[in-house]
């Protein structure tokens, strides 16, 4: 089972430009399917999808699951609670029991990095990343990429701005190598205790004031400012991160052109964003979400390949 | 054909033109030119795009190719009229009933293809005809338009090559 993508989708990094395109392009059709009175096709008709969640997920989870739905394919929830993990079972031993009663993918949610590619290089059936520890999270990487390309156009030489807690955030690393990749300019702006070491081998630009982003970029994204940081010591207190770092109308005011806000969620108002910002005009939060399912759609679609040599003979007789 | 179009659902009111994926949208625009022109009145149009109703998706795999499908009308109790270039299978016209069914219930759907080469593996059959040619399985049918190939013929490829129309 291989298609355009390879088997699975577990990172961003180490697919290219031109696939990345092709995700962005098959999920443009998919957008009409959600508009349509009878959201479904029947394209993944028969297909069995586990969504396996290890870590707490809301949007994620539901826009798979919308996804995986709208597709035809039928498809079960695991959470870590309540099922055979709580008893000591293993990821693998979990995966392949899954296995054995006959399913075509998973999509998996894990706090350790590495988790979607250790069950990937384990078990048949096509994994897809949901978001690993601080690894990465592609889907979300995709669909900010789409919610961009239908904003700014072709992205190549478009800048953004990755705002906030980038050290633990894998949407970040997600939206750095899918940007790179289709030839934006990528910048990160946060407090250093919050940036990783060498962050500029990733060849970004830092920006340590908020003030120099917005000069700057064509789009921000705001990252969540995790609440746990605090007690971990990384900032002081979140009222001084929203008046040094938080995305406010004041601070948009001053900017040079109109500037896109992406938020992956869950937002914290007032902390790294402030709701007339969140609400405003430049805010396209709400379409990256509706983008997520059409995203989710247009990967699922194309991991679901059948053999190439039959498609190569497929074409021949197409009628 | 145009005119056959408007003599088979008696006029054109409540008539809606739906081309199939690549070159049937091509084709039914230019047949839906040619009707405007010769009875004065609005035709609707739309586009079908079959890729996500196949049959062989699992056997084939995903086709990377998935264009638009645009039907902005309410076709129920309309007059539908698919159009495609070339009917070889029925297998494209199997998927395309099932994409209709998905935005509404027509009184009628009847189809128009340019050519029609034989060779059907299910029972479906065209009620408007360009042209019938009879060629082996293994032969191609490619018709060129316009907007998408820069010329308007039909060709087939590589054996003796015939212009129809």
């Amino acid at each position: 089972m291989t298609s355009a993508l390879g088997k699975d989708l577990l990172a961003l990094e180490s697919l290219t430009g031109e696939q990345i395109r092709l995700i962005l392009d098959t999920a443009e059709p998919f957008k009409e399917i959600s508009e349509r009175s009878i959201k479904k096709v029947p394209a993944l008709r028969g297909s069995t999808i586990v969504n396996l969640f290890f870590e707490n997920s809301t949007r994620t989870r539901i826009s798979f699951e919308f996804a995986e739905k709208r597709l035809s394919a039928d498809t079960v929830n695991v959470s870590a609670s309540g099922s055979s993990v709580q008893k000591g079972e293993t990821l693998v031993d979990t995966a392949r029991n899954l296995e054995a009663m006959r399913i075509d993918m998973v999509v998996i949610r894990h706090s350790a990095s590495g988790a979607a590619q250790f069950l990937a290089e384990r078990i048949e059936s096509n994994v897809i990343n949901a978001g690993d520890g601080t690894h990465e999270h592609p889907t979300q990487g995709l669909l900010d990429l789409l919610t961009l390309r239908d904003r700014l156009g072709d992205l190549t030489g478009k800048r953004i701005c990755i705002c906030g807690d980038v050290l633990h955030s894998r949407v970040a690393r997600s939206n750095i190598w899918g940007l790179k990749h289709v030839g934006a300019e990528v910048a990160v702006c946060g407090p250093r205790s919050l940036l990783p070491n060498a962050i500029e081998e990733f060849g970004v630009i830092v920006f340590d004031r908020i003030e120099e982003a917005i000069e700057w970029a064509d789009a921000l994204n705001v990252l969540r400012l995790q609440l746990e940081r605090m007690t971990a010591g990384y900032i002081p207190s979140s009222r001084e991160y929203n008046r040094v770092f938080g995305v406010s109308r004041e601070r948009l005011e001053r900017a040079p052109r109109d500037i896109l806000i992406l938020h992956p969620g869950p937002m914290n108002r007032g902390v790294e964003i402030d709701s007339d910002v969140a609400d405003g005009p430049h805010s396209v939060i709400l379409h990256q979400v509706t983008n997520g399912v059409a995203i989710r759609m247009a990967v699922l679609y194309l991991l679901a390949g059948g053999k190439p040599e039959l498609a190569e003979a497929a074409k021949g007789g197409r009628a | 054909m145009a005119d056959e179009i408007v003599e088979l659902n008696d006029g054109t009111e409540n008539l809606v033109i739906v081309g199939i994926q690549r070159r049937g949208v091509q084709l039914a625009r230019r047949i839906s030119s040619l009707i405007e022109e010769s009875e004065n009145a609005t035709v609707f149009q739309g586009s079908l795009d079959i890729t996500l109703y196949r049959d062989d998706l699992q056997t084939v795999g995903p086709r990377p190719v998935v264009g638009p499908t645009d039907i902005p009308w309410d076709i129920d109790g309309r007059n539908v009229v698919i159009v495609d270039d070339v009917l070889y299978t029925g297998r494209t016209v199997r998927a395309a009933l099932d994409e209709l069914a998905d935005f509404g219930r027509p009184a009628h759907i009847v189809l128009a293809v340019l050519i029609d080469r034989g060779g059907r593996e299910l029972p479906i059959q065209p009620d408007i005809v360009g042209k019938t040619i009879s060629i082996a399985p293994g032969e191609r049918v490619d018709v060129l338009v316009e907007d998408l190939d820069g010329r308007t013929e039909v060709i087939i490829p590589a054996t003796a090559e015939e212009t129809a129309r």
